[in-house]
């Protein structure tokens, strides 16, 4: 394996490891994330996600192994690492006490910049998460959709190199996390890394270069949405229902039509290169679904295959 | 954990070199319930008005720090004002931190920048110390205002309060940090009210039996009333006063140490 370039390589984890007592959420996982990219963690719940972005993002101490953050040392430089980051907790922690414009005036002091110079970003930054007309308002009366854009407001009070949004859409309506991943989007574009855990599977692939999908602590499988496609899954998917209770009888009348085929108690998924010849072959065997539909192949299939979950939660 | 804590800390000298900054948000915060800062100026002065002067023109005078006869509003002033640092000094370092440390995550929001828990521990002490000194100052001025200052050492009482605030403040933050849930907030009040009453705030030490006289040179308020006394009246002005001094720099030594290991321990998992 060629490593890259230090000064490029963001993130640089090797056998990192944490450890609650005897319990370990994080355990031995390898991670690098380049500058410019916009990586995932991807992982059912308890997977360990928070955990890895706890220690990237200097507020949690590793347990074992090496990391390097902008290619310093958290237990080290936390401070200064800290003052480059942005960061998106999974849980809000807005200060309650403050208004929404407050919040970004006092986040900012706590990085040390200058008054004048935090206004004018507060200014730009409510413009940029359209909270312009709330700025006046306390955090409490905020929806959790305008909470979320606040946080991120927040964030990039201090320009960070690095943003790590962890589950940045969860709670939030559809159109809320479209506006979001607009945001993002553009953020990504004006050179801004990301790193995101989420449980959504059209988020990883609307915004991750790569990604990685974690189970049990553990890194379980890494790639682009593409490659982990390719790599885990068939091209294309059939989804065929039958009556309740039928479907495990079902699974051996056509698990030939397919390279692999998957039992849901809803419903068979049957993985395969041509879809509609499958789907053609079903209805030929005479077995009469009550449903079925033939649809591209998605990380949630990848997800399925490696974790033996779906995501939703 | 087997955490290396001496690699992770900041070097002590360099912790809390942000603090102000924290100080900085609560003044914003503040300055929207100013109320309840000025409400907590009233209760030293109601005391002094109703016990100092009521109770004084049935006593008159009692013996002063030298055992001179002093007036009984002369003797009661000073301990309320030890008593007043101290009381807005721990109001802030207890109730109000235990919420932004267990409840609005106030704190982990701010180790997410470059402040770490020093600094979050040294900047809520000084500023619950700033809201002790606030009652403080406005407290002398009344007892300048009734006549209750016989001496240019008071000059100096300010200063001692400050120090009182400090330590109350960094042994209360201290202690919140140990605190499970607001029933805990119980053994504050318990440590206060006595404490309060006791410590020769209305009655000199020899009114009571020889062994709870021993009890009442432990606490910190009797410390804080010995140094504030002689200032304000002038009496048993002596080097004596130093030692009272240093016991309350050694208080806010510990309590703030404990307080940023307790922080860094509950809130850097
Ligand atoms: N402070 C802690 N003390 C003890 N155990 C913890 C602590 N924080 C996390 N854990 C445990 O570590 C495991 C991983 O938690 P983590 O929060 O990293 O998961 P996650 O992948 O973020 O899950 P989710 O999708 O639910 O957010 C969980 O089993 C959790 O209970
Ligand atoms: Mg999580």
């Amino acid at each position: 394996m060629t490593e890259p370039d230090p000064a490029e390589q963001l993130v640089h984890a090797r056998g990192l490891t944490k450890r609650f007592g005897d319990f370990t959420a994080v355990d031995g996982i390898d991670v690098d994330v380049r500058r410019g990219e916009a990586f995932g963690f991807l992982g059912p719940n308890g997977a360990g996600k928070s955990s890895t972005m706890r220690m990237i993002a200097c507020v949690s101490p590793v347990t074992d192994g090496t990391l390097r953050v902008l290619g310093r040392d958290p237990a080290t430089d936390g401070a200064w690492i800290r003052g480059r980051l942005g960061v998106v907790p999974q849980e809000d922690s807005l200060d309650l006490e403050l208004t929404v414009r407050e919040n970004l005036l006092v986040y900012g002091r706590y990085f040390g910049l200058p008054k004048p110079l935090i206004r004018e970003r507060a200014e730009e930054l409510l413009d940029f998460v359209q909270l312009t007309d709330k700025r006046d308002a306390k955090v409490d009366a905020l929806s959790g959709g305008m909470k979320r854009r606040l946080t991120i407001a927040r964030s990039l009070i201090n320009e960070p190199e690095v943003l790590l949004l962890d589950e940045p859409t969860t709670g939030l309506d559809p159109q809320a996390r479209h506006v979001l991943w607009d945001r993002l989007f553009r953020l990504k574009q004006q050179g801004v890394t990301l790193i995101l855990t989420t449980h959504y599977m059209d988020e990883a692939e609307q915004l991750c270069d790569r990604l990685v999908v974690m189970d049990k602590a553990h890194i379980v499988a890494e790639g682009s949405p593409a490659e982990l496609i390719g790599q885990w899954s068939a091209r294309e998917v059939v989804e065929v229902r039958f009556a309740p209770g039928d479907h495990e009888a079902m699974a051996g009348k056509v698990e030939d039509l397919g390279s692999r085929v998957e039992v849901l108690p809803d419903r068979l998924l049957l993985y395969t290169e041509d879809g509609d010849a499958a789907a053609a072959a079903v209805h030929e065997r005479g077995l009469h679904p009550v449903g079925l539909l033939v649809r591209r192949s998605t990380l949630e299939d990848v997800f399925l295959r490696l974790t033996g979950r779906t995501l939703v939660d | 954990m087997t955490v290396n804590l001496a690699t992770r800390t900041t070097p002590m000298p360099l912790a809390g070199g942000l603090a102000w900054r924290l100080v900085e948000r609560n003044l914003l915060v503040y300055r929207r319930i100013w109320l309840l800062i000025v409400s907590g100026f009233f209760e030293p002065v109601f005391y002094l008005l109703s016990l100092g002067v009521g109770i004084g023109a049935l006593v008159g005078t009692v013996a002063g720090p030298d055992g001179r006869a002093i007036e009984y509003t002369a003797f009661v002033a000073p301990a309320l004002l030890a008593a007043s640092a101290m009381n807005g000094a721990v109001y802030d370092s207890t109730m109000n931190v235990f919420f932004k440390l267990k409840y609005a995550k106030t704190y982990d929001a701010m180790l997410s920048t470059p402040l770490g828990p020093a600094d979050i521990a040294v900047g809520e002490i000084l500023w619950a110390q700033l809201r002790g000194t606030l009652y403080s100052a406005t407290f002398l001025l009344v007892m300048a205002a009734l006549g209750l200052i016989d001496s240019w050492w008071a000059l100096l009482a300010l200063p001692a309060t400050m120090l009182i605030g400090l330590a109350f403040a960094a042994v209360g933050m201290a202690a919140t940090s140990f605190m499970r849930g607001w029933q805990d907030f119980e053994f504050v009040q318990l440590a206060i009210l006595p404490m309060f009453l006791f410590s020769t705030t209305f009655f000199p030490l020899s009114v009571y039996p020889r062994p709870l006289q021993l009890v009442v040179q432990l606490t910190p308020l009797f410390h804080g009333i010995e140094l504030v006394r002689p200032l304000t009246t002038g009496a048993g002005i002596g080097i004596g006063l130093l030692g009272h001094a240093l016991y309350f720099v050694g208080l806010a030594a510990i309590g703030l140490a404990v307080t940023a290991r307790r922080l860094e321990k509950l809130l850097l998992k």
